[in-house]
């Protein structure tokens, strides 16, 4: 049985399945990974789709069709949002500084 | 029913970490979460290792549940403290998975992990031992778990809560977006079912939304009705499940842990799409 919300951690570093995109990136605090945080994707109409919790490496990947999308960052240090629209399949990347 | 009976703050929580005949369980939707830190004293479930049966789709037997339980420590009269990431997810299927086996006392953190790292409350990475006990489960609770007929039966004359994303329900995704859309079964969903998505019960910190705003959330249910949850796999109908049970004190209600991954896969069964 395959989980619901894998958030990408089956899928080797810098690979996107054909025809699908990969949204990544990072959170970062004075341009320092930031673990422990809450990475929340929503789709255009602001609802949720997906939450992973940052590494080390303060990274995060999803997987999304093309479209608007929304990310947000919630740490007890700051919080962080951004929002891109993704036009075309591939891997797009997107970054999270904490204010 | 009220909160008191099937919740915990996180506050209560650190108040009684070490409370006798309270036992706290991490269960994670990714299973490697517990080991990198966890609440103090708490115990693992893996869902996939100690929930699943090895081979056939299904839950462990009642035997496999009593062997699992005894050898974590847990006893029947413990309260059991459930908790996980993904605001609940898997921690909410456990707290159904356990009533089905008839645990009498098992209550879920308000928030999860995800409010207890938030609020900046200790995790450790200590090895948790109990010693073993012997631990005695019920016959599983079937009124309170359906299976596919009880779905295609429940067509019309039943409450079918579709807790997926909109997109999910539509059609236009057969899986959570961050996910690949490479499914054997057909998208779509339950004719009938109102969409609910789960993540709507739940406020930005995981703890889930007041009284108020869940009974407004779930309005249209026509109370006179009995009512069966869905999603993909079942642990996302499993928080609904939780909120229209536990918390709203709705009767009749059942998880379909087969979710749309079996409905979607069957021959014949009525399918509704909107894309």
């Amino acid at each position: 049985m395959q989980s619901c919300a894998d958030a990408g951690s089956s899928l080797p570093d810098g690979a996107a399945l054909p025809g699908q995109t990969v949204l990544q990136g990072s959170v970062t605090t004075d341009g320092a990974p930031v673990s422990g945080a809450y990475v929340r994707l929503l789709d255009a109409g602001d609802e949720f789709v997906a939450e992973v919790v940052t590494p080390d490496t303060g990274d995060f990947r999803f997987f999304v069709a093309p479209g608007a999308w929304t990310l947000s960052a919630l740490h007890r240090s700051g919080k962080a949002r951004t929002t891109l629209q993704i036009d075309q399949p591939g891997t797009v990347d997107a970054a999270l500084s904490l204010a | 029913m009220s909160r008191a009976d099937v919740l915990v703050s996180a506050e209560w929580a650190e108040q009684n970490l070490n409370a006798p005949g309270v036992v706290f369980v991490e269960v994670d939707e990714d299973v490697s979460a517990y080991d990198k830190g966890h609440i103090p004293g708490a115990v693992k479930l893996d869902w996939r290792l100690d929930l699943q049966d090895p081979v056939r789709r299904d839950f462990v037997n009642k035997e496999q549940f009593e062997k699992l339980l005894s050898s974590r420590g847990i006893a029947g009269d413990d309260t059991v403290i459930l908790y996980g990431g993904n605001n609940n997810w898997f921690a909410a299927y456990a707290y159904w998975y356990f009533k089905v086996y008839g645990h009498r006392s098992v209550k879920l953190l308000d928030g999860g992990r995800k409010k207890w790292e938030l609020d900046g409350r200790t995790l450790d990475a200590e090895t948790v031992t109990r010693d073993a006990t012997t631990y005695q489960a019920t016959e599983q609770d079937r009124s309170i778990r359906a299976f596919r007929d009880d779905v295609v039966a429940a067509i019309g004359a039943q409450n079918l809560v579709d807790v997926r994303s909109p997109d999910e329900f539509s059609g236009k995704l057969f899986a959570p977006a961050h996910l690949p859309q490479e499914q054997p079964y057909v998208a779509g969903h339950v004719p009938g079912a109102t969409n609910v998505p789960w993540s709507k019960a739940a406020n930005e910190d995981g703890t889930f939304k007041s009284d108020a705003e869940l009974q407004e959330l779930y309005g249209d249910l026509d109370d006179a009705k009995d009512t069966i949850a869905y999603c993909r796999i079942g642990e996302r109908s499993s928080h609904t499940w939780f909120v229209l049970r536990e918390l709203l004190g709705l009767k009749n209600v059942r998880n379909y842990d087969g979710s749309w991954t079996e409905y979607g896969s069957l021959v014949g069964v009525p399918v509704e799409r909107e894309v």
